[in-house]
């Protein structure tokens, strides 16, 4: 575990830079993880996804895996990768403050 | 990078995944592995060599069967295994759990796993050997190339056989 600064709060996330505790997250922080997390601007897509996989952990309690957030988005898996190379789940539940989603799919 | 493909604190960036057998529980794992490894960002690739070749062939890939004749996995006995209807009624049995699951279709999967942006293959002695070509297989495999080749394409990450 470890603290770090976003927008100015201190929060605490985990080894892998997820939060250890989703309440602290606010939006105006989403635009430093992601450039934390090699995306250095967040554009219209790239909000939808991450408001989409908060909105998902809010209804579900867990954020979906890669086929689910397509699926269920609407935002196609070129296009999800396209927008997140680094593997879009994964990137955008650390960047919407949510925990890593557990899926093998 | 360190030599074997992994960075300074041991994280794999890039696996390439033999698929090597013709069944259902022989290829699924493989497309599990290069799905998986391409939603945690690790680069791969896909080779399909010998009866793998199904899973990409356009008349098959719809018609993959689970090994139900010397499958002791599958807890069946042999000769009931080997009569007439039991791979095709067990075959969609599972198909039907997987779908319950949300796992998809080995068609869907590997056309996923291609918008994922991996890289599909097919083994060059594999296809001459049954006498296919490039024609033969989906539109998202990207190349048919040798063993030498794969190695190359393989090469600063990790080789998985299956």
């Amino acid at each position: 575990m470890a603290t770090k600064v976003y927008a100015g709060t201190e929060v605490t996330v985990n080894d892998e830079g997820f939060f250890a505790d989703p309440e602290q997250w606010r939006e105006e922080m989403a635009p430093q993880i992601a450039a934390e997390a090699g995306i250095p601007v967040l554009t219209e897509p790239h909000w939808q996804v991450v408001k989409f996989m908060r909105h998902e952990y809010a209804e579900k309690g867990t954020g979906p895996s890669v086929r689910a957030l397509s699926k269920t988005s609407g935002v196609s898996i070129k296009e999800l990768y396209e927008l997140f190379p680094k593997g879009p789940a994964k990137l955008a539940a650390r960047i919407a403050g949510i925990p890593k989603p557990r899926g093998c799919i | 990078m360190a030599d074997n493909g992994t960075t300074a604190n041991g994280k794999i960036e890039k696996v390439s995944i033999i698929v090597s057998k013709g069944s259902l529980e022989g290829i699924y794992p493989a497309l599990i592995m290069a799905n998986g490894a391409r939603a945690e960002g690790i680069e791969a690739n896909l080779f399909f060599t010998f009866f793998g070749l199904d899973a990409i062939h356009k008349a098959r890939h719809d018609h993959i069967k689970l090994a139900t004749v010397g499958n002791p996995g599958l807890h069946l006995a042999t000769w009931a295994g080997g009569l007439p209807g039991v791979s095709s009624v067990m075959t969609h049995y599972m198909a039907h759990k997987m779908g319950e699951l949300d796992i998809p279709s080995i068609p869907e999967f590997i056309e996923m796993i291609a918008d994922t942006g991996a890289g599909l293959y097919g083994c060059k002695a594999s296809v001459d050997l049954f006498g296919l070509t490039k024609n033969d297989f989906i539109d998202q495999v990207k190349d048919i190339i040798t063993v030498g080749e794969f190695y190359d394409l393989a090469a600063g990450g990790q080789i998985i056989f299956t």
